[in-house]
């Protein structure tokens, strides 16, 4: 049996398990064979775990329960997810051959429900970095041009859901992770509220920044998604106690009256000119259908990436102490003393950009620089926060650019990391403030998707899919197929 | 606005703090990214921050309190596995001082 998830979506995958015209087993086994036809090619997976997954397929088979619309479908989780004694290593040599005790809160949430793990995608070591190339294990591909990068840090899973390997994918954003390749590979990918999706089991970057959300192929089966996996959690005091709302229930294709903020910010320097018509173009087609669209400005937008990068990569330095070679994962050889085999676990273990951060966050938080860098970057984050809280006061949803270009060559910028650091400008702002934000395909330049992203007050999820999915359904841009495509 | 730099004795300053070990030409090229970076960071002194309230979190949530009662303290031989050497149930780690043996 095969199976084209271009032909089909959540729903309609989830009718056909319920009516048997495909059993749960089969359905692992072609999104198996999916993989295995295209990974030569993407590189999207650290590694598949295809005797848990069909074992887990049986059990739900047995049940016949399909009660939730996931139950049986197949999906992968970004190897930053700890998964129950599946190897979980964050693309990091530091933790080679780490087996977690306990799954993740989103992984047990989808395991209970019935949804097959398939395996644990590639993405930037530590979920540091734009395109998936700090990554210990392998280079992951664009789903549209094998050349360019698939974005990052969530690269693998992104790749995986465009290139059609499965259906859908778990990553984490903590300055623009899941929605900068979404954009890059023309797919749905949301960074939910913080605080809206339970945080337990995902190994930390930046503890106040960091979100789980999902990748789809449309925004329907993203809201669906989130249904599953957000709401409070007991392992996580950071995650809310508010309701969880059906996501799907303002997807009417109806914008009317809806009330668009557009940061002039977003579409100043060093945005691609091509990138800023598409998305302008994507505006004014919400427009048409009956939003009010308005210019705004977000004047704090050019000091978001130093406000950042100070305090994620504090943030970071921090939790990243607990990677000492001591408990588990890589530890060095011929060490003289303890003091020694820290340095050298560490020295060994960590990828570059990896050592950056913790350096620049250990150099933050010292004591000289603790006022002038740390503290600096908490006060300009809580004007980077009102400058949404005053927008949001008259309007509903704030759109532009998710990304200032479309995806580059793999090895064009990893050299660079100033440049690196600044392509982040248009989505680190979000985490920043907590909200909600979504990348949606706004259109191709030279054959490549450019993102629109729909920003959301917070808790508001709801009328960013309702934005999103408007604009979709009236572009009908998901229905164009990258080349790999035809492999299936 | 005054411009702040990294030296290279700086930067493997940090580096001990945060238990890294670099060799010369790491410490060249850390010390030439850093200092690029930090200019960044600089831009911030533009900012008039007086009397604005520093955001460490946006949790809406102030504490969560619940019985501390413990549920996972049945996963020893779980995470000994993990350990890179272990012995008679401990995990085993080279000795604080040099000379000590194990």
């Amino acid at each position: 049996m095969t199976i084209n998830f271009f032909d089909n979506d959540l729903t309609s995958l989830h009718e056909k398990l319920v009516n048997n015209d495909i059993s749960t087993v089969d359905l692992t086994q072609a999104t198996l064979e999916n993989i295995e036809k295209t990974d030569s090619e993407l590189q999207a997976f650290i590694r598949t775990n295809s005797d848990e997954a069909l074992l887990q397929a049986k059990k739900i088979d047995a049940q016949h329960d399909f009660s939730n619309i996931l139950s049986g479908l197949p999906l992968a989780f970004k190897d930053n997810l700890a998964t129950n004694g599946i190897e979980t290593t964050g693309a990091s040599h530091i933790l080679e051959g780490f087996k977690p005790v306990y799954d993740a809160t989103v992984v047990s949430k989808l395991s209970t429900v019935g949804a097959i793990s398939v395996g644990k995608t590639n993405m930037d070591e530590f979920a540091m970095g734009g395109s998936t190339e700090t990554s210990y294990y392998k280079k992951t591909a664009n789903a549209w041009d094998h050349t360019k990068v698939p974005g990052g840090s969530s690269g693998g899973s992104a790749a995986a859901v465009a290139g059609g390997q499965i259906p859908f994918a778990l990553g984490s954003d903590t300055g623009g992770s899941i929605r900068q390749p979404a954009a890059f590979n023309g797919i749905v990918g949301l960074k939910p509220t913080y605080g809206r999706v339970s945080r337990w089991g995902l190994f930390a970057m930046a503890s106040s920044l960091d979100q789980i959300g999902p990748f789809t192929r449309t925004v329907k089966d993203n809201a669906l998604v989130l249904n599953t996996i957000a709401g409070f959690d007991e392992k996580d005091s950071t995650s809310s106690k508010r309701d969880v709302p059906d996501f799907t229930s303002k997807l009417t294709g109806d914008v009317k009256g809806l009330k668009i903020a557009v940061p002039k910010e977003y579409f100043g320097e060093g945005i691609d000119p091509k990138v800023a018509t598409t998305v302008k173009a994507a505006i004014a087609q919400l427009e048409a259908m009956g939003a009010t669209v308005d210019e705004v400005s977000l004047p704090h937008t050019k000091y978001g990436v130093a406000a950042y990068y100070i305090i994620m990569s504090s943030e970071a330095s921090s939790n990243l102490q607990r990677y000492d070679g001591v408990r588990y994962g890589f530890r060095a050889d011929d060490v003289k003393n303890l003091e020694d085999l820290y340095i050298k676990t560490r020295s060994e273990g960590f990828g570059d950009e990896v050592k950056r951060r913790i350096m620049l966050g250990t150099f933050s938080l010292s004591a000289g620089a603790y006022d002038a860098f740390f503290k600096k970057a908490a006060k300009i984050r809580t004007l980077l926060i009102e400058d949404f809280n005053k927008v949001f006061a008259d309007y509903d949803v704030i759109v532009g650019p998710t990304a200032p270009t479309v995806a580059y060559g793999l090895g064009e910028e990893i050299d660079d990391p100033t440049a690196m650091y600044l392509a982040d400008v248009l989505t680190i702002p979000v985490n920043l403030a907590g909200l909600p934000g979504m990348s949606v395909n706004a259109g191709f330049v030279d054959g490549l998707p450019v993102g629109l992203q729909i920003i959301g007050k917070p808790f508001d999820e709801a009328t960013v899919y309702q934005t999103g999915y408007a604009f979709e359904q009236a572009s009908r841009l998901f229905e164009q197929r990258p080349n790999i495509a035809k492999k299936y | 606005m005054s411009e702040t730099t990294i030296s290279k004795s700086e930067v493997a300053h940090v580096a001990n703090l945060a238990k890294l070990a670099f060799d010369d030409a790491e410490l060249v090229q850390f010390t030439t990214q850093l200092d690029s970076i930090l200019n960044i960071f600089d831009t911030l002194g533009e900012v008039n921050t007086d009397g604005v309230a520093p955001t460490y979190s946006v949790t809406e949530n102030v504490n969560h309190l619940r019985e501390d009662v413990a549920d996972n303290w049945h996963q020893k031989q779980a995470l000994l596995k993990n350990a890179p050497l272990e012995a008679a149930d401990l995990i085993k780690v080279p000795a604080i001082l040099d000379g000590e043996g194990e």
